[in-house]
């Protein structure tokens, strides 16, 4: 016998600058408290705690230290921390609640991309020995990716330009979104070409922030929401790094999770696509149908906080459950270069059990 | 659902020296993980996920470096989880990879933890300048040492106790042929007469700065019960709290207390002191141990020095602790606190070799981080968990 | 006026890597102007060498030449380079596949933005000064000569280790309550801030109680003299030390603070230094004044009695 562990709770705050520390206690303490509010849970409800974040992007060791003070962590509390997106923190909390030791969690994610050059921090992703002595360019390193699909007759620069076009209109409506407004695929294929082939709004904007959700298992979530999104499968897998090493046109990682989560049903997906192209892979391999709404929020192309950016899009995928206009949702992170780590999170209105 | 069992069937870790200068970080975590799966008569193919814990990554100078070596650590295609919990992280890494087997969603899972300090110097990593305060401290020793003088005036503790247990835990170190430092001829009075560096901690009751890997498989019930003398999971516990707060207890923080509480609970452990056999707790400065001693709950409040004074931490004492020589006779940060975990499960499999606690049945792994707020600690048993 | 205190820091190291023997033996032959591959079990020759099989998990010992010629791949152009890449004029990333392998590897490619197509051939250029390092190449360009036949291996040491620096610069500020504090100190004042629910005041102020996770509020002016709490005498040099040793660091709990503050202790033989020893700060001349704590050179004994051990028991 199994649990069921629902999302109940989701708070999100984004910017293209953040001017506060890079700590970004200061976004955490009203994120906390939108957390309990929307759950009636207090931080003494809370049984475990569990955040992801970077050191390479705060520029100090051990900055997720302080984060800890936005929950009022004396008591103590029952934590640990990924350094990865946020998703995989959710990841870790699921796993914790399924073991029985906690009923509830609060996982969350911060940082502040914009207080160094993102595109050149990233370069110390790559391999330390072969590739980070030359400075690749996480975005430089997309394109390649993006030209090998165009060469390959796999997608166009129309199609490139329609996923921007329809995330670009969709953000119009997203309170959170750092870059919004759509205008149309011809225009956009209008607009110069930046890192060749991909144009700038094919490219997330640089953004900071910090998102938190809240998990429960059981009765604990019939508890805190009218609607609990119950997860129905979660997954995720690695890739190798080695650009050689790994088809760049499709992302194996993602198609595997997608099938150990299970995709069937799914009616709305927020993918976490960083690049235009990017969307593209990854509705193949998640095996998603043309019927399935991608990214009504807008998605990591109008706003893509990394460390939280993942994160966010269970938790939009699950306000679609929560408002009634999805029964099935989808959120999906990524990490790493050209989509080389992947999640999938799978939620219904309808619990397994 | 009630916890999946769990044991430790793997256990491997690399020879830790200041410089592995013959190893990359992948040789490095390999070294480990290969004697790992030996241990457990296993490939990489029987492996379902892989958890890897490593301290902040500006020692390496890598961000995420768990993305470079996921090939080379049998990850691709499978779950990869990197765990970052400050110095408790080695521990907190065993932790999660047991949540994978005790939550029933995997069989057998890799937990690797390791850190190439070499690549950098550490204490260069932890005082990278912030701007508009004061670098005063001087690094972890000079972070730990205020609180350690706090200890002493606390408990009334004589000031050659420190030296008692550094010299104890090198003399331990000698029968571990893992070990970074091998020096015979420490003493309590080499200790004493080592240069002070942050008054009251002098050079010898210091960790050294190693190049280091640590592996454990974790493996379900099944798994377990197939091979010789797995180490039972018996309870597991994290806790954290602040760094500064006002009237925080930083000589014996409660985050500690709080989480040997619920560990001696859940592993059905009333009197610690009495029904724990042996104990690898997180000492980088040797005052530690008796301020973790009353911490975990062995001793009174104040009178934990008077146990390592009388040797009852010894190898040969009444509740030995540090038998593998410590993290003061090798400190790969990113995976001491797995170290800790790895030993308590040698020692209840009987395969502790020269530093065998004879009759082991129960062990404490212990590790902690950041300023004394991140603890992570669990019990292992030669007998599976009962219930 | 901005809400927040902000100052550039740079992170900086020149890290030393020992590559093992696979990558050693890679960075060996490229400064002898050999580009090796490394032949997986499945017989795919990848570049650089993967230094484990994906599938025996075996270290590679299976190394081929390829190269220097080769098919670009995929390429991008760079408008805006960033500090430390290849060239610092806009120039194209490239995914080459080298002759003789199965995969391609990322390189820069030095040619016209015009000029570039997916396909077209291309060739090393070597670096003048080769280290045994990825750098060894400075780039790859269009092929325009019969290229050249792999060089026998030469008889220098093999590579061991590659030093790889690495500097960041990044804008850290400061919170806004942490803002309030070190303004107050460019005004020659320290200033706490209460917390709301546990009335507790803090100095720094903070973004968030550790206690009660709300951010502390109602500004506190606090006094000049404190308590030594507790402390230490750092005796050890180190990378990046502001301060030479010998000297105290403190824990100095301020007159109507609950939180004590990190100091350093002079005008007293440091092993004179006591725990309950009375302290007031020495600021330096007002003109040296700024946003930081370092306005306060250091605190100095008042000469008061120690102070009782029960008024700071608490605070250790």
């Amino acid at each position: 016998m199994t649990r069921d562990v629902a999302v109940v709770g989701f708070a999100q705050r984004q910017m293209k600058e953040f001017d506060g520390s890079p700590t970004c206690v200061e976004l955490l303490v009203p994120i906390f408290q939108e957390c309990y509010d929307q759950t009636g849970f207090t931080r003494h409800d809370i049984g475990f705690w569990c955040s992801g974040s970077s050191d390479y992007l705060a520029g100090r060791s051990f900055s997720f230290v302080s984060a800890v003070d936005a929950i009022g962590a004396l008591p103590p509390v029952n934590e640990s921390h990924v350094e990865m997106d946020a998703a995989w923190a959710l990841y870790e909390a699921w796993l914790k609640i399924r073991t029985g030791e906690i009923d509830t969690a609060i996982v969350y994610g911060f940082g502040k991309a914009s207080a160094s050059t993102l595109r050149r921090t990233l370069a110390l992703q790559l391999d330390p020995y072969t590739m980070t002595p030359l400075w690749p360019d996480t975005v430089s390193i997309a394109a390649l990716q993006a030209r090998l699909g165009l060469d390959a007759g796999l997608w166009d620069e129309k199609a490139l330009a329609e996923v921007a076009q329809r995330s670009l209109s969709d953000a119009e409506s997203n309170e959170h979104a750092v870059r919004r407004g759509g205008s149309s695929v011809e225009q956009l294929l209008d607009r110069a070409l930046y890192a060749d082939p991909l144009r700038k709004h094919d490219i997330a904007p640089v953004s900071d922030g910090a998102a938190a959700i809240v998990l429960a298992a059981d009765d604990r979530a019939r508890a805190a929401s009218d609607r609990p999104a119950w997860i129905t499968g979660i997954a995720h897998h690695i890739d190798p790094l080695h650009l050689g090493a790994r088809d760049l046109t499709t992302s194996a990682s993602a198609r595997r999770s997608a099938r150990a989560a299970g995709t069937t049903g799914v009616q709305v997906a927020e993918l976490h696509a960083p690049f235009s192209h990017q969307e593209l892979i990854l509705r193949t391999a998640l095996e998603l149908g043309p019927d399935v709404v991608i990214n009504p929020s807008g998605g990591a192309l109008t706003s893509n906080p990394l460390f939280t950016a993942g994160l966010n899009r269970i938790g939009e995928a699950a306000r679609r459950i929560w408002d009634g206009s999805a029964d099935s949702a989808l959120g999906h992170a990524t990490s790493g270069p050209v989509l080389q780590q992947n999640l999938v999170c799978t939620m219904s209105s309808e619990s397994n059990l | 659902m009630s916890k999946q069992p769990a044991a430790v069937v793997g256990i491997g870790q690399t020879h830790h020296r200041a410089k592995r200068e013959d190893v990359s970080m992948a040789g490095l975590c390999r070294e480990a993980i290969d004697r790992a799966l030996v241990d457990a008569d296993m490939t990489f193919d029987d492996i379902d996920a892989v958890v890897v814990g490593k301290a902040p990554d500006l020692f390496e100078g890598v961000m995420m470096p768990e993305l470079f070596l996921a090939e080379a650590i049998g990850a691709v295609g499978k779950p990869l989880l990197r765990v970052h919990t400050a110095g408790s992280v080695g521990g907190s890494t065993a932790i999660v990879a047991a949540s994978l087997v005790q939550s029933g969603v995997h069989k057998r899972v890799l937990s690797v933890a390791f850190e190439k300090q070499s690549e950098s110097n550490a204490m260069w990593a932890l005082s990278v300048p912030v701007p508009f305060i004061m670098p005063v401290h001087a690094g972890a020793g000079g972070y730990f040492a205020p609180h350690v003088r706090s200890y002493i005036r606390r408990s009334g503790a004589p000031s050659n106790i420190g030296a008692i247990v550094a010299a104890k835990d090198r003399q331990n170190a000698l029968k571990n042929p893992y070990a970074h430092l091998k020096n015979p001829g420490t003493t309590v009075e080499s200790v004493l007469a080592s240069q002070m560096l942050w008054d009251p901690i002098r050079y010898d009751e210091t960790c050294p700065s190693s190049d280091g890997a640590c592996a454990l498989v974790i493996a379900d019930a099944d798994t377990a019960a197939s091979i010789d003398s797995p180490a039972w999971i018996h309870a597991t516990a994290m806790r954290s709290e602040p760094t500064t707060a006002s009237e925080r207890d930083q000589v014996n923080p409660r985050a500690g207390r709080d989480a040997a509480a619920q560990l001696w609970k859940q592993a059905g452990i009333t009197d610690p002191r009495r029904e724990i056999d042996c104990a690898e707790i997180y000492v980088p400065f040797s005052w530690f141990e008796p301020m973790w001693l009353e911490n975990l709950g062995f001793a009174e409040e104040g009178s934990g020095w008077r146990l390592s004074e009388a040797g009852v931490t010894a190898l040969g004492g009444d509740l030995p602790v540090n038998m593998s020589g410590g993290v003061l006779s090798s400190n790969p940060i990113g995976a001491s606190g797995m170290l800790r975990f790895a030993e308590a499960a040698l020692q209840v499999r009987g395969r502790a070799g020269e530093h065998q606690v004879d009759g082991a049945r129960r062990a404490l792994g212990h590790a902690y981080g950041g300023g004394s707020q991140f603890f992570a600690m669990w019990v292992v048993g030669a007998e599976p968990p009962p219930g | 006026m901005s809400r927040t205190l902000s100052q550039p820091v740079t992170v900086a190291f020149d890290y030393t890597r020992s590559t093992g023997p696979v990558l050693g033996n890679f960075f060996s032959c490229l400064r002898d102007r050999v580009i090796v591959g490394g032949r997986t079990s499945s017989g795919a020759v990848l570049v650089p060498p993967l230094e484990y099989d994906p599938v025996t998990h075996q270290a590679t010992t299976d190394f081929v030449p390829v190269g220097p010629g080769g098919v670009l791949t995929s390429w991008t152009w760079v408008p805006e380079p960033v500090l430390g890449q290849p060239f610092d004029r806009p120039f194209a990333w490239a995914l080459v596949t080298f002759d003789g392998a199965d995969a391609p590897m990322l390189l820069a490619l030095d040619a016209d933005y015009g000029s570039i197509r997916t396909g077209m051939r291309v060739s090393v250029r070597w670096a003048d000064e080769r280290t045994g390092a990825i750098t060894d190449i400075a780039c790859v360009e269009a092929e325009v000569e019969v290229r050249e036949a792999p060089r026998p291996r030469s008889q220098s040491t093999p590579v061991t280790g590659i030093v790889t620096p690495v500097s960041l610069d990044y804008l850290y500020a400061a919170s806004p309550e942490e803002s309030a504090f070190f303004s107050a100190l460019a005004q020659g004042r320290i200033i706490g801030q209460r917390c709301p629910v546990c009335h507790h005041v803090y100095v720094p102020p903070r973004g968030a109680c550790p206690v009660d996770g709300v951010p502390t509020m109602d500004a506190v002016e606090l006094a000049h003299t404190g308590t030594v709490t507790t402390f230490c005498i750092v005796n050890v040099p180190f990378l990046g030390q502001k301060i030479a040793p010998p000297y105290v660091a403190a824990y100095v709990l301020l007159d109507g603070a609950d939180i004590a503050i990190q100091h350093l202790v002079q005008g007293i033989a440091a092993d004179e230094v006591r725990m309950g020893m009375r302290v007031e700060a020495v600021w330096r001349p007002r003109e040296e004044w700024g946003t930081t704590i370092e306005n306060i050179a250091h605190f100095r004994p008042t000469g008061e009695p120690d102070a009782d051990y029960e008024t700071y028991r608490r605070h250790l």
